[in-house]
């Protein structure tokens, strides 16, 4: 083996593009490991692990950028190394023409679009308050994509958003639609009735994707982040967000959805927006239902029956789950399991959440990286072991890649994992669509699931939940088609996917 | 009408910080959109950085007591 690199100073490129690039040399002939990336703290860390670290890497800073191949010969890792700076000489830097060169500051840019109102930043963590702070200070709402910004920057934005009444969505929020525009990680949703807030990055995904395919619409999808509804952030946002919704006359529903608030800010939201004389579907996990309709709010039981329940205030007729429970008994009746172990390997977080709650009742032992309440927390999240349900887009899996939605990398090799081992019988995931998601995960995650039946010549049973809608660029319909070819039970909702695991379970 | 409710009925112009495909998805759907090459401040350097943070936050301080006045 032999280990060989290029550093090239003061050169910047953002982390999803040099993850993503070197997850493809990794693919290349001869390489064994590479590290694509500025060099960071962790990135030093990395390539120290990897035993690719060199003393002359000693002086370099995070604006520096290295790319260092290790490979089993000098010609294989040269060739790796000049594909990668093929790969990134191809980037070209979005909006911008040869005789314009791009603003290299938010007042710069601000600047040249005057009329700007909303900042999108997704700059490391570390950086992102400060850029945030710029935004609110000159008027503008912020999309806070980046994660790693810590609870009390958080409080400190909030603060100053709700005292100018503008938005801070996020930390760490990767999904939103406002004013007709899908920003960062969302779906193409069709305008509509129904206004969304929402402290959860796929239920707000999972949640708007349904209510377009029940023929309904939305007017506001506003993501507030993981954190908003803690001790600390108050539902700063979820109140302001859902107090404005409440004036806007386009909007006719309003649906709150969110991961286990703390209670006393249960409490005060509730009180907060119990005045709102408009529907309100309420889906905050593991909250109870009473307290939610004893506050006249309509509580849903799931993120289906969320999006269900707002079509129906909406106007719809009386709508059923676009899978009945019958419909999946039927398709689950002639289904033998090869082994007795699920396996479930999904990018969205929260809904691994509601996998591991709708199963728990019948499972009893589920084990995961992210337990909810009553399921047991992985020694080894590498190594699966009865019942697991992996939210793979967990830090645990993150730290130095892309997010799996974006990389199906570590998913597809954990796919060859599970098929190998003789106690998996059933094997699910989700697939999602919209802007922002790789452009093809059904053709990856078929590929490697036709790659681990051969190689292992196990075949256990397949079943994909798709959270997109037709007009999302992927298409839902030929990411259906292309599972389905596979052999690979597809459903429309988590929900539905998750009861036909239910099923399969039971009767072997 | 509250900020944000009014804020509602406008079109959205976007500054993008980070992932350029973000900005290039917008263009794609005809927003209005600038991207913003950045890179970490100070090249990285982390006291300069802060340095520089110390200077900007007594700026302020500067121009918020000249204001007052």
């Amino acid at each position: 083996m032999v280990v060989n690199h290029l550093i090239k100073k003061q050169t910047y490129f953002d982390s999803v593009t040099l993850m993503l690039t070197g997850t493809q040399i990794k693919k290349l002939d001869g390489v064994d490991n590479a590290v694509v990336g500025m060099c960071t703290d962790y990135n030093i860390d990395s390539l120290k692990r990897l035993d690719m670290y060199l003393p002359e890497f000693e002086e370099l800073t995070p604006n520096d950028l290295i790319i260092c191949v290790k490979a089993d010969n000098n010609e294989n890792a040269d060739a790796a190394i000049k594909e990668v700076e093929k790969l990134l000489s191809s980037k070209k830097k979005p909006g911008t023409t040869n005789s314009e060169l791009p603003p290299s500051s938010q007042e710069e840019a601000a600047s040249r679009l005057p009329d700007s109102n909303m900042v999108l930043i997704s700059v490391p963590g570390e950086y992102a308050a400060r850029e945030a702070e710029k935004a609110l200070n000159s008027n503008k709402h912020v999309m806070l994509f980046s994660d790693n910004v810590s609870i009390d920057e958080e409080l400190k934005l909030k603060t100053i958003a709700a005292e100018k009444g503008l938005l801070v969505m996020g930390p760490d929020c990767g999904t939103a639609i406002i004013n007709g525009v899908p920003l960062a990680f969302a779906n193409s949703v069709r305008k509509g009735k129904i206004g969304l807030v929402a402290a959860s990055g796929t239920g707000l995904q999972e949640v708007s994707s349904t209510i377009h395919r029940l023929g309904q619409g939305i007017t506001q999808a506003i993501g507030v982040g993981g954190r908003d509804l803690s001790e600390k952030i108050g539902g700063k946002m979820t109140i302001m967000a859902a107090k404005a919704l409440a004036e806007d006359p386009e909007t006719r529903v309003i649906v709150l959805i969110s991961k286990p608030p703390a209670e006393t800010v249960l409490e005060k939201v509730f009180a907060e927006l119990k005045n709102i004389n408009k529907a309100i579907v309420v889906y905050f996990i593991g909250a109870d239902p009473a307290i939610i309709e004893s506050n006249g709010f309509v509580a849903a039981k799931n993120l289906e029956d969320a999006a269900i329940k707002a079509a129906e205030l909406a106007g719809e007729d009386c709508l059923e789950s676009e899978f009945s429970d019958s419909l999946i008994d039927s398709l689950a009746a002639d289904v033998k399991l090869s082994g007795s172990d699920l396996r479930a390997l999904y990018s969205g977080g929260t809904l691994c959440d509601e996998a591991q709650r709708i199963l728990q009742p019948l499972l009893k032992e589920i084990n995961s990286n992210t337990p909810v309440k009553g399921c047991n927390k992985m020694t080894d999240v590498y190594k699966s072991s009865g019942h697991c349900i992996l939210d793979l887009g967990d830090d645990n899996f993150t730290r130095g890649k892309a997010h799996p939605m974006i990389d199906p990398g570590y998913r597809t090799e954990r796919i060859h994992q599970e098929v190998a081992d003789e106690k998996t019988g059933l094997i699910m995931f989700d697939v999602v669509l919209g802007y922002g998601s790789h452009m093809d995960m059904a053709g990856e995650m078929v590929a490697s699931i036709e790659k681990a039946r051969t190689g292992t010549g196990r075949s256990p049973v397949f079943a994909a939940c798709i959270c997109g809608t037709q007009d999302d660029p992927q298409g839902y319909d030929k990411q259906k088609a292309k599972l389905e070819e596979a052999g690979i039970f597809v459903f429309p909702t988590n929900v539905a996917m998750v009861k036909f695991a239910a099923r399969c379970l039971e009767r072997n | 009408m509250s900020k944000l409710s009014s804020f509602f009925n406008k079109n959205v112009q976007v500054i993008n910080i980070g992932i350029p495909s973000f900005a290039e998805d917008l263009t794609r759907q005809g927003v209005a959109n600038i991207h913003v090459d950045w890179r970490p401040p100070a090249g990285g350097n982390r006291k300069i950085q802060a340095l520089l943070e110390k200077i900007n936050s007594w700026q302020e301080k500067v121009r918020a007591a000249k204001e007052g006045k």
